[in-house]
């Protein structure tokens, strides 16, 4: 077994190592650094080495707090986390297994949010302990006694005097050197890595790629030689033979878009939307698509709205700030029944609020956002496989039920990277060309159908079918209306139409049986979480289920009927919400977290809430001591 | 002989359109509006230029300029307060076969749609832009605007305007990428057509700002300059916009100036002793951003999923 030798008081050095790797379920892997020294470059090259070889993939980016915050400063921790496991993976899991840092400053902000846990394995930069300067050689030895106290199994490793062996500025090129080390200590495929790096610096030349391979082997041979740790974890077996892929949520949106035939996207720079766009501009032109930046983001979704009214399919992509912007022309376009897709990636509000962190709190604007009553269909996929299907889903809504659908996706699906089965395309996906046959100009523009409100639309082109579209109360025929009884009646048939979806909508399917102490409902991305905390939870013995919904307007059918099986109903969100017990809270003053609001008032049932808005996605573990405490609540 | 197929005159007669084809429901305006002759001139440009009304599409914001619309037997948009701009710019994005004019007004232009005003300019979109500036706000009954001279008596500053007029033409021309800029009065018919026309056949976004009388809240506005024409400054030019004999008569003040000539547009348009009428600028080599942003239209079903098979290859596993 390997031997350790005392360095630095209680650091342990590793000098020897084992040759056979250990087989493992699962882990979670950390590469933390200042920013910009590539630890998500590394990270993200080797979640994708990761999926390729088979393995369940989540990852979780890292970001620190400013834009260039001073380096070794626990606030610009900067990086990402991977949990790889043999099985399927749905979230970022609790608390990490193995961690490289850069330096010891950046771990400080990562104890704080509970990301480490006893035994946690740090491979530690440790240049920092002969550094010129006294302060940090001090700040560095205090660091690495506190991890320790800590309970962290820290390990001080020469990577920088590694990589100077063969560049002369480490600070470009650790992150290879790093990637190198953690594919050797996971017995990844070098292959697979070295053509995942070439991918990446492809336009950068030969020589570059050389040269980060270099650093590639350098890396893993070093970790072959110092480090104890050599583990394996075996593919994950999907149940079926379909191909897979891997994609973070919103290269799956960009996709998506394309796949659904859509010709242009309209946007205006926002956090943690942008990426999605920077994809789509990247590939755009092999659809013949076109990115639209507008000036602010009225005028992307005001351009979007112009070319879908003549015919082409258009989409905004924005976050909460954006999507107060276009509260508006949201409106206009419930109002004038123009389809249109939003994809809404939320953050944290309000406000500026937590531009780069997770928040599922736009549901009740992009619900009520709009003054007076402006129905509208809102989806929200769950996982990084469903923003794919759901931008084309809601492509389809949109045009079917002649309605805007806002497709509410979130920091944690638009920068987690998960391998999910090849989507197969079709050609319909991509929609009916723009109509251009003359319309019988005996049809109003609005013949709205008494039952279901549905009608169909003139495009302009369209000989007989002239009309002037109008966010003014407007008749049939879009004129005007003056009259109090079209008002009346063309709010009817706008409302309708949720109705007449609804009743095309599929039951939702409990996740374990369907009655119980408690059921925990979710939206979102929070749906692993939710379901591994709830499978630990049967597992031991407790009467619980859960229920993802993915339709919240309108809602999906049957929930009424659902809820009654069960002693409690309880939704878990990434919003705001009292607790029951906070000062001053009474049942009559609670405010409830978004969906629960929602859910109470459409089923008249005493649905609970809890809900945290820590900036980071729900962890399994959290969940887990969440609902522990209530079935407690409940059972005494 | 000489080509011509037996039914052609059918075909034309066929589809010849009448200023009824081009006219929607009864105008609204007061009397006296200045309006009403903008929308029948821009009926008569459409009836005279043989547009089909199905290609065409009237777009506009909120006020009475942007009522437009409803007056046209064409395709149209009533949109949002401000935002005629960014919803006409995207109808034409990936329509290049449609038509597209906008109506607005000089709140909904300089006000609250100000930043679309730059930027539309900028991405010189083809399109007609008239703006109706009547220095207040009719439709919610007589506040400042932008363009209210200062000492105007308004019902939001019934001491008078405080601060000096925003200056459309001087703002306009110093857009980059700008590329077509004309003043003309309501008053003024064969000059009102004209310059409507010149603009219609600009390709690129053709900005008008229309000087336009409204007899009900701002008389004050339009008054000097109907009852003494040496106010005005008559622009012609051979590259110009065409002034016929009668209206050169009419007016004292008259420059002949070269609308490609940026510098002198921009020492006219600075110059508020003197309101110039006529084409102020005009750059057919500007950037026309609906030249880009319909690339690919031709794309075939197969060509979008071979791509998006690509796309999706990229990522495999």
């Amino acid at each position: 077994m390997t031997k350790q030798t005392k360095h630095n008081d209680n650091v342990v050095r590793m000098e020897d190592h084992t040759s056979i790797p250990q087989r493992l379920e699962e882990h979670i892997v950390e590469i933390v650094s200042d920013s910009g020294e590539g630890a998500q470059k590394c990270g993200q090259t080797f979640g994708a080495v990761s999926g390729k070889m088979g393995n369940g993939v989540w990852t979780v980016e890292i970001i620190p707090a400013e834009i260039q915050p001073p380096a070794r400063s626990p606030a610009g921790a900067s990086g990402i986390r991977i949990r790889l496991g043999s099985k399927q993976v749905s979230n970022m899991g609790n608390e990490a297994d193995l961690v490289v840092a850069f330096n010891e400053q950046v771990l400080f902000s990562r104890i704080a949010n509970g990301a480490y846990k006893k035994g946690t394995i740090v491979l530690l930069e440790n240049k920092w302990a002969s550094d010129p300067q006294e302060k940090i050689r001090e700040q560095y030895a205090a660091a690495v006694k506190e991890f320790q106290h800590h309970g962290l199994t820290v390990y001080e490793l020469p990577m920088e005097e590694e990589c100077l062996k063969l560049v002369s500025n480490p600070r470009r090129g650790k992150n290879m050197f790093v990637l190198g080390m953690i594919c050797n200590i996971y017995s990844r495929d070098t292959e697979l890595a070295k053509k995942e790096i070439a991918s990446t610096f492809a336009r950068k030349g030969e020589k570059v790629i050389q040269a980060n391979h270099d650093l590639f082997d350098a890396g893993y041979s070093f970790a072959a030689e110092q480090v104890q740790y050599h583990w394996e974890i075996p593919p994950q077996d999907t149940g079926h033979s379909r191909p897979m892929m891997i994609s973070n949520g919103n290269q799956a949106v960009g996709l998506g878009v394309m796949a659904a035939g859509m010709e242009l996207v309209s946007m205006y720079p926002i956090t943690p939307a942008t990426s999605a766009t920077h994809y789509i501009a990247d590939v755009f032109d092999g659809v013949g698509g076109f990115v639209h930046q507008a000036e602010d983001e009225i005028a992307a979704i005001g351009f979007a709205l112009g070319a879908s009214f003549a015919g082409k399919t258009a989409c905004t992509i924005t976050s909460g700030p954006g999507m107060a912007l276009k509260t508006e022309m949201i409106g206009l376009a419930v109002m004038a029944e123009i389809p249109l897709v939003i994809v809404d990636v939320q953050r944290g509000g309000p406000s500026t609020g937590l531009p780069t962190k997770v928040e599922q709190a736009d549901l009740l604007a992009s619900l009520y956002g709009a003054p007076g009553d402006a129905p509208k269909v809102i989806i929200a996929p769950a996982t990084i496989e469903e923003c794919f299907h759901y931008v084309i889903l809601a492509r389809q809504l949109a045009e079917t039920f002649r309605i805007p659908v806002i497709v509410l996706t979130d920091a944690n699906l638009a920068t987690g990277v998960q391998p999910y089965p090849r989507p197969e395309l079709k050609e319909e996906w991509l929609g009916s060309p723009v109509d251009q046959s003359p319309w019988d100009s005996e049809v109003p523009a609005y013949d709205w159908n008494e039952e279901t409100g549905l009608s169909q639309r003139p495009i302009p082109g369209q000989r007989g079918g002239e009309y002037v579209l109008t966010g003014l109360a407007h008749t049939s025929r879009s004129k005007v209306a003056y009259d109090s009884d079209t008002n009346q009646r063309s709010m009817e048939y706008r409302s309708r139409k949720l109705a007449a979806l609804h009743k095309t909508l599929k039951r939702p399917k409990v996740n374990g049986d369907a009655t119980g102490d408690l059921l925990v409902v979710g939206w979102g991305s929070s749906r692993g979480a939710i379901e591994e905390a709830v499978e630990i939870l049967r597992s031991e013995g407790k009467q619980v289920s859960s229920l993802h919904l993915h339709f919240l307007s309108p809602l999906e059918p049957g929930l009424p009927e659902i809820f009654s099986g069960f002693k409690k109903v309880m939704t878990v969100e990434i919003n705001y919400s009292d607790r029951a017990d906070d000062p001053l809270i009474t049942p009559e003053n609670r405010r409830y977290a978004q969906l629960a609001m929602v859910l109470r008032a459409q089923t008249l049932v005493d649905v609970d809430c809890w809900s945290v808005v820590y900036g980071h996605p729900l962890q399994p573990g959290m969940l887990h001591d969440a609902i522990s405490n209530k079935l407690n609540a409940l059972n005494n | 002989m000489f080509g011509l197929k037996a039914d052609w005159s059918l075909d034309v007669f066929e589809r010849y359109f009448t200023l009824g084809n081009y006219a929607g429901g009864e105008a609204r305006w007061c009397p006296g509006c200045g309006d009403f002759a903008v929308l029948n001139t821009v009926h008569r440009i459409l009836r005279d230029a043989q547009l089909p009304p199905e290609q065409t599409v009237a777009v506009s914001g909120i006020g009475c300029s942007s009522r437009l619309p409803h007056y046209m037997g064409t395709y149209g948009f009533h949109g949002l307060h401000g935002r005629a701009l960014p919803l006409a710019n995207g109808i034409k994005a990936r329509r290049p076969d449609l038509d597209v004019w906008v109506a607005t007004g000089d709140g909904d232009c300089f006000s609250i749609g100000a930043g679309h005003w730059i930027h539309a300019l900028r991405y010189n979109i083809d399109m007609v832009v008239l703006v109706f500036d009547n220095a207040i706000y009719g439709l919610t009954k007589k506040q400042t605007s932008p363009t209210s001279p200062t000492g105007m008596t308004t019902n939001t500053h019934p001491q008078g305007a405080p601060l000096p007029a925003l200056n459309p033409l001087t703002v306009t021309l110093g857009v980059s990428n700008i590329s077509f800029v004309a003043q003309v009065m309501d008053w003024n018919p064969p000059m009102l057509y004209q310059t409507i026309k010149a603009a219609h056949q600009h390709k690129g976004t053709s900005f008008v700002r229309i000087i336009q009388r409204c007899p009900v809240f701002s008389e004050s506005f339009c008054k000097p300059l109907q009852e003494d024409t040496s106010q005005v400054l008559l622009l012609h030019h051979a590259d110009g916009i065409p002034v016929d004999d009668n209206v050169k008569r009419v007016f004292e003040n008259q420059r002949e100036h070269d609308p490609s000539d940026w510098l002198g547009a921009m020492e006219i348009a600075h110059d508020t002793r003197q309101i110039p009428m006529g084409l102020l600028y005009r750059n057919p080599d500007a950037v026309v951003y609906d030249d880009i942003s319909s690339q690919g239209l031709n794309k075939t079903n197969a060509e979008k999923l071979t791509a998006i098979n690509a796309a999706l290859d990229k990522f495999a596993v």
